[in-house]
């Protein structure tokens, strides 16, 4: 059994809308997976039905072969979940909450070492007596990780972790972060922050509206880009003011004179996209191509699945 | 089961009170004391309800148990709805704890913070005027399943609201009522038909009731009757209580 979380058909309906429709897949163990998609795609419903926190309305979960609903106590014991709010209780210190939390996973006794190791780890050490309140907002976020490791999970949902973290945190966690995967964890990813996703996940899944629009290794999906649309970013003497509707779909970004647009090599090529600019009247100072990154790849697959 | 997370939750509970015991444990006894000074200085020379006990002697218990009553609600009812608006409620959902030991810990927590008022007021009340205790059993049976009551009702107040606003509306017109339309302060054989009627119906007169017994072996109604009224109203609560945690009603949607 190499499957770290099993999910099948899993629906869920908030009143008339249906935030998972039917998905469907497998993260195997070891892996550092990413788990994309837009605001509202269902990746938080998901993460909370993985968790516990959250009851689908029909179709199977396990983690690490435990169902999450019928065998919930073995399933919890193998995930930690970093949830994507700063929540904390401000009644107590770190080392106090630390040790509350291995109390409910029946592991206070043997946690003492496993704490200090944490709290070095992710540079609390000094900040074990205070009370959470006294913390920012980078050390909150450190603590909750500790949070979720602290009853030695196998496998670890790191929901959002660097929403409005200062890069040099950032950068601090994910060093963290990569040493546990190096430790044999297996770790779930979800970020806004697509290049994160680039460098980190081995495999990468993307979830729109529900239901799963891509599922597979970082290659194969960069590979997707590659080939059928580019990133062609150009610099005009001035901003135009107005754009045929047929360049508005191919625009990615938009910063007065510094335009960026993706093209379907397949159907348009660079040629046809500066007559359609200087038609307009603009006068092309600088010309760049760029083949797909990541980002490219998960706007055009969202933009497909919106239709 | 998890005893150790269990305990656990049970433990961090009554810690969290702990840490701020000048609020929940020192102003109810203050408040009770207070209560104490101002109604016995008033009626203690016009009121007599049981022909050996002064009415001071006859309010003490009265005091006791409303604050019981009060304090047991509130430190489940405030703790889980404070655990909800924050967020951080999810530190316990997230682990492996069944819904009876998340009951049971929440209870527990309940009941420990009402004795805890309830000790304090009865201590200091007995540097004031000399309480007799008739029977110590019927004073602890009632106490504390007075206080899983309250507790009780207290989670389930805590799920259903969703700000404070919500809970400070349960706490005010449902429970601040109907513990001092109880018989806090008088007997209900002084009351006309129709209110000692209705008082009947008001399971937290049975808590005070009883209770009262514990102290003077006098009370308007059989101990036994109460403590069947007071012990039914408990199962039923925890039924429902346990029915809710398990349908996760509010806190797993």
């Amino acid at each position: 059994m190499n499957t770290a979380i099993q999910i099948e058909n899993v629906h869920k309906h908030y009143g008339d809308v249906h935030a998972l429709n039917g998905l469907s897949l497998n993260i195997e163990k070891g892996e550092f997976f990413g788990l994309l998609g837009p605001n509202g795609a269902g990746k938080s419903t998901l993460i909370n039905i993985i968790a516990g926190l959250t009851r689908m309305d029909s179709g199977q979960v396990s983690v690490m072969g435990h169902n999450v609903v019928s065998n919930y106590r073995q399933s919890r014991q193998s995930l930690g979940v970093v949830p994507q709010e700063l929540v904390f209780d401000p009644f107590f210190s770190v080392r106090e909450i630390l040790k509350i939390q291995a109390g409910y996973f029946g592991k206070a006794k043997q946690s003492s070492t496993w704490i200090d190791t944490l709290l070095e780890g992710l540079n609390l050490t000094d900040k074990a007596s205070s009370n959470m309140r006294a913390l920012s907002g980078g050390m909150k976020r450190r603590v909750l990780i500790a949070q979720a490791l602290v009853h030695k999970p196998e496998v670890v949902i790191l929901d959002e972790p660097t929403a409005g973290v200062d890069v040099e945190l950032r950068s601090s966690l994910w060093q963290f972060v990569k040493a546990l995967h190096n430790d044999g964890h297996t770790i779930v990813l979800t970020t806004h922050y697509l290049e994160e996703a680039e460098n980190l996940c081995q495999r990468i899944a993307i979830v729109n509206q529900g239901q799963l629009v891509a599922l597979d290794s970082k290659e194969a999906l960069l590979a997707r880009g590659v080939g059928s649309s580019c990133t062609v970013s150009v610099t005009l003497a001035k901003p135009i003011d107005r754009l045929t509707e047929r360049l508005k779909d191919k625009v990615k970004s938009n910063d007065d004179n510094k335009m960026e647009f993706v093209i379907n090599r397949d159907t348009d090529t660079i040629i046809s996209l500066v007559d359609s600019l200087r038609s307009l009247g603009a006068e092309i100072i600088d010309l760049r191509t760029e083949d797909a990154d990541l980002e490219d790849v998960f706007i055009e697959l969202t933009r497909q699945a919106n239709g | 089961m998890n005893w150790q997370g269990m305990y656990t939750l049970f433990h961090k509970e009554v810690k969290r009170f702990g840490k701020v015991a000048l609020q929940t444990v020192m102003a109810p006894v203050m408040t009770a004391l207070l209560y104490l000074l101002v109604f016995s200085h008033v009626l203690e020379e016009h009121v007599r309800i049981y022909n050996d006990v002064s009415y001071t002697a006859f309010l003490i218990p009265g005091l006791i148990m409303m604050s019981i009553i009060q304090n047991s609600f509130a430190n489940s009812s405030s703790s889980l709805v404070q655990s909800k608006v924050t967020g951080n409620i999810i530190f316990v959902l997230l682990t492996p704890l069944s819904y009876l030991e998340f009951y049971l810990a929440f209870l527990c927590s309940s009941i420990v913070r009402g004795m805890a008022v309830g000790l304090g007021i009865f201590v200091v009340a007995s540097f004031f005027v000399d309480l007799p205790v008739h029977n110590a059993f019927w004073l602890l049976a009632f106490a504390m399943l007075s206080s899983a009551v309250l507790g009780s009702l207290g989670i389930i107040a805590g799920i259903w609201a969703e700000k404070f606003d919500h809970m400070a509306g349960f706490q005010n017109f449902i429970i601040m009522p109907l513990s001092f339309l109880s018989g806090v302060f008088y007997s209900i054989h002084s009351l006309p038909e129709f209110w000692q009627t209705l008082s009947k119906f008001n399971p937290f007169f049975y808590m005070i009731d009883g209770f009262r017994y514990g102290f003077f072996g006098v009370s308007d109604v059989n101990p036994y009757y109460s403590l069947l009224v007071v012990s039914s109203f408990w199962l039923v609560l925890a039924g429902l209580n346990l029915s809710v945690l398990h349908k996760g009603y509010k806190l797993r949607d």
